[in-house]
Formats: structure tokens, sequence, C-alpha cells
């Protein structure tokens, strides 16, 4: 990507132009400086964050021995794992049931799913919130039991998104490969572990880290969840973040950063990605 | 031929993609008023070149005239042709007629010329009074002529087709293949076509150009191409041959004898210049073969007595109009021989695991050099 | 597809858990918030279902209208501002080399991976009065009151920090920095439909670039354009987050309000109202999207 070719630019290589490039380039650096600047800033010896004054590690150091701050990441990952577990369950198994059967009320059932999808997450935190309240679920639980309530909320709004990801793949299945499975005298359950299991995979990969993704970015409906002794990480980064700019917060922040650029990369290589999106 | 100009002259281009060579030095002349097939296996960089004479890709090196004028530079909704494309791009949120009127409206023609074109372009293809129509209420065939009429309106020097007969069903194409050469021949406007088909180039083409690799393999009229192709590939990729490996023995102005190691001596009635002992290839059509039960070969001193080979029926396909039979020759080499079935009972007279003997006359073998 | 009636096990199987659990933890909790919303406070935790209007009701206030007002409008500002950017984001990556191509995509795609609460985090620590955005500013402005002095001419009066947080233009800066890869997307998805051909059909019959554009261009991705627009739109309306880190005392939003009502007034009734009136809101633009898409499929 030379930002001066000296090749003619074709009619149809608007990439190539220049005015293209300058606005791609603006779009990115908007989008980019700030997470730059905010990792960056988590490497500065300063107190007050405005001008740089050598590198040092002291923020990490601090952030790693900030016992709420972990115990608070903690939560998040277990809610984040738990979550994407039961998704992957009940969204492959919703993508299986819309894929393959008519029934009455289809349609409802259909538009039901994708609600969790599109319902704003204000209405649905506070859905959570009344909810919990009037079964009385118990806030007392000992660690992971306590994390109960925020977890549930978690699993309703992601398994949609495996389904959707998941039935997404199975329109691409070919039902003869199924049929020619009985036909070799595979029974409904080997065809579906032998054949069609292997063929939803990419679909359910993708779906599970969408989940996981989702989880652990959740602030809005975990806020309408959580108690005092169920924050997770985007709740107390929250509570950090109302009070001041400091470099702990810079470091906590750049943490989630790497691990999010971790997450996408082991996507990625899972999924063979410049194939796949090619 | 020669008294007209070229309208397009295509000068020592060539197009590479990255490090592939897409057009390898290729140089083309196209006259005024001519029907011009470029013809090719696909990837053979038929379409890169009409795609660069249409303005859509840029030569790496050389030049393209159009009308005699240069066209580097030039961006396509400049320069004074048109073109057809494959898939007809017609636009789908237009009506047929606003299709057609498209370029007129951007060229500024006035409302009630540009009415009167359009409604005679629209005629010209058969499709008068459909004007009001959506492009999704038409058929394949029809939406193609949307895009020929849309280009034709125009009134271009020349009219480009990207494979304008693929998307059809065979028997429209067939039909599509008079119709485009009548229309060629009433609106007088030069066409240039991409196609891979070669029953579609003979009966359109005026001169056909055969593409190999990026480069132009023969450029020839028809029927040039089929009875002198110009090197194995052409003589290959036009219709049905057999070819055979051998050495020039004797090469004199009148005749010439090749020894094929698989199929024997080959005599000739015409010489071939410029090649005495090198390795060259004969080329023969299966219908110029004549196929005899063994021992009835034809007189040694008849012309097509001069040539012949033996061998036995290994393959038979009856294709109705004509029967194609395998035969295994005595080399043990395999030659394939058409017959038309010119009577009823024609394809009885020879069964499986019969031995034949082949003849074919002096002039039918042509000698391929590359 | 198969009649569920001729596999009724294996239905049952399959569609017990994700449909009891839909009903249980979604529908359940909506229903509750619904009833909610016709019932009133009764005492510190009680709440009385009795049918009322009255939240309702007090949602048309003057108040709430303007708030309701400004949250659209703030929203479809938002929604514009992606446009207009997104458009050309997603004509560049359409027309970009296969090899490319991903990589641009993943570049849209990273920050919209990245948490929310970290983004707009990073967009404060930038936009505030020490923030480097108007230190930039700043420094610019000083070079160009020293040029002005290095020439004779009266420098310029001393700097003063922009006002670029805690209002709304923060609150619609920050959207659109949130929201652009929501719009990017489907824009792609739509152009990278579309048949080339038909764009070099257009320069073929003499047509612009721009004309070709506004023409043929934008006509044939209209459905890509607004699904954009309502995928953009609808997170847009009801945002949370932004609004309330980096908006002023009259930057709140609709969201704003409902947790208020929850968190704070403790009137959930109203919350209720509120909240279902943002749902209703929400439907109506899912539902004329979706009655579009049938119409163009029934069409076609």
């Amino acid at each position: 990507m030379r930002l001066f070719q000296r090749a003619p630019i074709a009619p149809l290589d608007y990439t190539r132009r220049l005015w293209m490039r300058a606005w791609m380039a603006g779009t990115l650096f908007f989008l980019y400086a700030p997470l730059l600047v905010l990792i960056a800033f988590s490497f500065n010896d300063s107190k007050r964050n405005i001008v740089w004054r050598g590198f040092t590690l002291k923020y990490y150091g601090k952030v790693l021995e900030n016992d709420a701050l972990m115990a608070a990441l903690g939560n998040s990952l277990t809610i984040a794992f738990l979550a994407t577990l039961f998704s992957i369950l009940l969204g492959t198994l919703a993508a299986v049931m819309l894929w393959r059967f008519e029934f009455p009320g289809k349609a409802g059932v259909e538009g039901t799913m994708s609600l969790p999808i599109v319902v704003p997450e204000i209405c649905m935190g506070v859905a959570m919130l009344v909810f919990f309240a009037k079964l009385d679920w118990p806030t007392d639980l000992p660690w992971p039991l306590n994390l109960s309530a925020i977890t549930i909320a978690h699993i309703t709004f992601c398994f949609p998104f495996v389904a959707m990801v998941v039935r997404a793949r199975l329109a691409s299945f070919n039902k003869e490969q199924e049929e020619a499975a009985k036909d070799l005298g595979a029974s409904e359950w080997q065809a579906f572990r032998h054949v069609l299991l292997p063929h939803m995979k990419p679909g359910i990969v993708a779906g599970a880290l969408l989940a996981f993704t989702l989880s652990l970015d959740d602030f809005v409906i975990t806020f309408f969840t959580s108690g005092p002794n169920t924050i997770t990480f985007p709740v107390k980064v929250y509570s950090m973040v109302r009070f001041s700019v400091t470099p702990e917060v810079n470091a906590a922040s750049a943490l989630l950063i790497f691990l999010t650029i971790l997450l996408t990369s082991v996507a990625l290589k899972l999924q063979d990605f410049t194939k796949a999106t090619a | 031929m020669s008294d007209k100009p070229p309208v397009i002259s295509i000068r020592n281009v060539t197009k590479r993609f990255g490090n592939m060579v897409a057009v390898d030095n290729v140089s083309i002349d196209i006259l005024e008023g001519e029907f011009f097939v470029l013809l090719g296996p696909s990837g053979c960089g038929k379409t890169t070149l009409l795609r660069m004479v249409a303005g859509f890709e840029l030569p790496t090196e050389g030049q393209i005239l159009i009308g005699g004028q240069d066209m580097a530079g030039v961006p396509p909704n400049q320069r004074p042709i048109n073109m057809v494309f494959q898939s007809y791009a017609v636009f789908p949120h237009m009506s047929v007629a606003d299709n057609v009127a498209y370029g007129l409206k951007i060229a500024g023609v006035e409302r009630s010329e540009l009415r009167t074109r359009v409604d005679e372009a629209l005629e010209l293809v058969s499709l008068g009074g459909l004007g009001t129509r959506m492009p999704d209420q038409l058929s394949g065939g029809q939406r193609q002529r949307v895009a020929l009429a849309r280009g034709l309106v125009m009134r271009p020097k020349v009219l480009l087709l990207d494979e304008p007969l693929s998307a059809l069903d065979a028997k429209l194409r067939a039909q599509m293949q008079f119709e485009l050469a009548e229309l060629q021949d009433n609106v007088g406007i030069t066409f240039v076509t991409v196609t891979h088909d070669q029953d579609e180039a003979l009966s359109m083409a005026c001169r056909i150009a055969v593409m190999n690799k990026g480069d132009v393999a023969q450029l020839a009229v028809p029927s040039d191409l089929y009875e002198y192709p110009a090197n194995r590939f052409v003589a290959d990729f036009i219709g049905s041959v057999n070819i055979f490996e051998g050495r020039l023995s004797i090469d004199e102005p009148e005749q010439a004898v090749v020894d094929c190691p698989e199929l024997g001596r080959v005599y000739l009635n015409h010489g071939v210049t410029g090649a005495h002992e090198t390795t060259v290839w004969v080329a023969i059509r299966p219908e110029k073969i004549t196929m005899l039960p063994a021992g009835q070969a034809k007189a040694k001193d008849s012309p097509e007595g001069s040539n012949v080979a033996h061998g036995q029926i290994k393959g038979m396909s009856y294709l109705g109009d004509i029967t194609l039979y395998d035969i295994r020759l005595d080399s043990g080499r395999s030659i394939r021989v058409s017959r038309p079935n010119l009577s009823r009972w024609d394809q009885e007279e020879f069964q499986w695991d019969d031995k034949v003997s082949l003849c074919w006359h002096p002039s039918s073998p042509v000698v391929l050099l590359s | 597809m198969q009649d569920w009636k001729q596999h009724k096990a294996t239905f049952g199987a399959i569609s017990l858990g994700p449909v009891l659990w839909l009903a249980i933890f979604f529908i359940a909790p909506l229903a509750i918030v619904w009833a909610y919303s016709f019932g009133r406070n009764a005492g510190l935790t009680e709440i009385d279902i009795s049918g009322t209007f009255s939240n309702y009701a007090r949602a048309l206030e003057p108040l709430y209208l303007e708030i309701f007002g400004k949250s659209v409008a703030v929203a479809a500002i938002t929604t514009f501002i992606c446009l207009i950017v997104g458009f050309p984001i997603a004509l560049g990556i359409t027309f970009a080399s296969p090899r490319a191509r991903p990589w641009m995509l993943l570049a849209i795609m990273l920050p919209f991976w990245t948490n929310l609460l970290i983004r707009t985090y990073a967009l404060i620590t930038v936009l505030r009065t020490e923030g480097y955005v108007n230190k930039s500013l700043g420094w610019l402005w000083e070079s160009a009151s020293g040029l002005k002095a290095l020439v004779g001419l009266a420098p310029l009066s001393a700097w003063e920090p922009l006002p670029l947080l805690y209002n709304n233009f923060a609150v619609i800066f920050g959207l659109v920095y949130v929201h652009l890869p929501f719009m990017v997307l489907p824009l792609y998805a739509a152009l990278d439909r579309l048949d080339k051909s038909l764009i070099e059909a257009s320069l073929d019959l003499g047509a612009g670039h721009f004309r070709t554009i506004t023409q043929i261009v934008a006509p044939l991705a209209a459905p890509g354009i607004i699904s954009g627009i309502i995928i953009t739109f609808v997170p847009a309306l009801g945002a949370y987050l932004t609004p309330d880190l980096m908006g002023g005392p009259d930057s709140q939003m609709i969201a704003n309000v409902i947790e208020r009502q929850f968190k704070r007034a403790n009137d959930w009734p109203f919350g209720a109202a509120l909240s279902f009136l943002l749902m209703y809101a929400t439907f109506i633009l899912i539902a004329l999207q979706a009655l579009r898409n049938r119409k163009a499929e029934t069409r076609a």
C-alpha cells in the first residue's frame, strides 16, 4: 500500500485514488489515535498523564496488585466462559431447530429469538433487574454461584447471536450429504454427529468467540444485575473512570485491549481469516 | 481491405498484473465495419484486451488508438466506443427505455430526438413496445437485447461485446449468432466480440484473432483458421484434429514427405518451406480420412492411395449426422476418424474390433512448424 | 424442511432448551416490566399493578418529550455523520485488492471488538481540557500567533482550550466513534454484492464518477444503506454509556432517564413505561425494515 504509485489508476481503482486514501487514513486515525494514546500513557511515568516523563511499568504492577480489580477481572472471565458454553449449546440447538423444522408459530419463535439482539441494552438491563428482584434471587451465595444472575442475563443476550451465526452457516449445508450418510447406514444421531456437526463447526467457533467478546464487553446489562459482591471488570472500570483519568485506569484498559487483540488473532487464525473474508 | 484505415489499432500492448502477464506484446488492427472476434480459452487475455480497449484496464506498455487517436489518459466515459457486458449490466432499477436513454441523457440529447432514437434502437433489436418494462420482467435474451440497444443507440465507432451469448441456452445462442451478424451488417458499426466458443466465432466473424497465453496465436478469416492453422494450438483449439510428430525428409516445391514414427510416411502434394530435417507436426482432420475394410485400400497410384495406415476399431460413437471412430493404429497410437451417415444404414458398415485401412488425399494433411 | 409432527421426539429434544430459556429469562422479565408500566409505587418495594396509564401520560409531558426528541435528534445526526464518513470507506474497501480487503475490514472491525467502556474512556482522555486534541490545537494557535508576530501583525489572543467534553458535541462525537463500524459493514456488504459491470456500463455510456455513484450505485445499494442507517440509529437511540460519561447536564438521553428511575429515583413504574416507549420505537423501525426486505424479496 504505497501512497504514491507510479502505475496509472484504472477507472474502478477507487481505493488507489488520493482523496480516498486521505479519507481512509483520516478515519483510521480517528478510530485508532485515542486508543494508541491510551496505551502509550499507560507506560508514562507521571501521575497527571499529560506530558511524557519516561517509561515505566509501575502502573501495571499497581493494577496487578489491585485486588478489587483483579477479582472483577476474574468474575468477568468466569462469566464470559460460562455464558459462552451455554450459548453454544442453546444457540446451536436453536439454529438447528429453525433450520430443520416446520412448526406452527415458527415465525413468532424466530422473531422472538432475534429480539435480544435488537432490544436496547438499557431495556434488557432493566428487565433483568426487575426480574431478579421479583424472584428474590439470592445475592449472598458463595462464589461462583453469586454470579448466576449476571451469567443468566449474559446467556440470554449471547445465545441468539450464536444461533444467528450457526444458522447462516447451515444455509450452505447440502442436505444430500446427510442423505448420503443415512443411505450408507448412519442413524439420525450418527448423521448429525458425522456430517452436520462438522459442517457447523466454523459457525460454532465464530459464534463462541462472538459470545465471549460480547459477554466480556457488556457493561449496561451487567450494571443492572450486579450487586456489591459481584463486580465485573467493565463495572469496576466504570466506577474508576467516573472519578478520574489516571494511569492506572489506562493500564487496566490497555490490558483488556491486549486481551481483545489476542482473542481476535486466535479467532482469525482459527478461521483462516484471509480466505474466509476474501 | 487495406483501403480503409483501422478503426482500432492495438500496438505492442502488454498488460501485467503483478508478475502475471495477461497480454503479451499484442498488435492488432481492426478495420472499420468488420465483425472482429477475439477467440481463446479462458485466461488467454482476450477479455483483458477488450477491457483495455474500453478503458477499464490500462495497458502496462503499448498504445491503443481508436479512430487514429491515442487513448492513453482518456477515461472510458470519453471514448467513442460502447460495450455490451457479459452479465449485460442492465440497470435493474431503470425501465428498458430509461436504460437505453441513459447514455443519451448524459450526452445532453434533446428530449424529442432522444425519444425517437430510443424507439429506433428498441425496434432494431426487436424490443419495440417493451420500453416500459423493468429488467426483472424480461428474459435473459431480452435483457441482452436491451444491452445491445443501449450501446447501439450511442452510435459508437465500435461496439465491444464481452462473451455476449455465453449466458443464453444453446437454441437461443444459435439464433442470436445469426441475428448479431445480421444486425452488425445492418448498422455498419464495427463489432469486436470476445468469446471462448469456436462455433460462435466461426459463424459470426469476418476475422478472428485466436489468443493463447496472452499472445495472438493466429489472425485469419474463419475458413483459413480451420483449413490452414498456423500452429498446433490453433489446429487443436478449432475443431477436432489428429496430430502426429515427425521429421520432414523430403521438401520440394511441389511435394514433401514427413516420416511419422506413429503413422508412417505421409505424402503431401505441396512443399513446406524451410524446415528440412527438423521436427514438424502433421495435422489431419477426422473428416478428411477415408475408412475402408482392411485390405480394400485404394490403389497405390491414386492420390488417396499414397497415404495408407492400418488399424482396428476400438471405439465408436454415433452422433446422428456423423459417427466418430476411435482407431488403434498398428503403432499403438489412436486416431480419430469421422464418417457422415449419408444413408440410414451407413453406421452398420463397421463394427467394434473390425480391422480397417485409412487413406487420405495428399492435400489434406497440414504441416505445422510449432 | 421437516414437519415437526413426523419427528416429535427429535423436535422436542432440540427445541425445549432454547424455547424455555427464551420464555423464562427473556419474555418473562419483559412481561414484568410491561406489567409494571401500568402500575404505581405502593410503599417502598411494593408495586401495585392497577392498569393505570398515568406513567405513559407522564412520559408525554414536555420535559420527557423534549428528551425523547433530543435523543432522536442526536441519534439521527450520529447516523448521518456515520453515513457520510462510512460510505467512502465502504467504497474503498470494496474496490481494494483482494489481498488488502480483509485487512481493511479488520482495521474497521478491531475497535468494534474493543470494550465500549475503554473506547469511551480513550476518547475522554484525548478530548478533555488537558487532552491531546486541545493541546495540539493550542500548539497550532500559538504557532499561528507566532507567525503573525513574525511578519509584523498583531499576535492572536491567548489560547482558550475548547470545551470538547461534557456537552452535546462530545456525545455525538462519541456515538460516531462507537457506531461507525455498524454503518460500514452493511454498506460494504451491499456494495460488494453490486455487479461491478453496472458501474462500468455507466462509465462506458459517458457518465462521470459522481453521476455514476448518485444514479447507479446509491439506488442499487439502497437496501444496504437503509439497513446501515437502522443498525446505527437503533443502538444510538438507546445509548446509555456515551451520554452518561461524555455528556453534560443537558445532554441526557432517554436511556439515562430510564436508568435514573430504576437506580436513583426509584420510580420503577415510570421507568418501565419509558423503557417500553423506547422499545416500541425500536420495534417500529425494525418492522419497517423487515417489511421493506420482504417486499424486495417478493419482487425478486
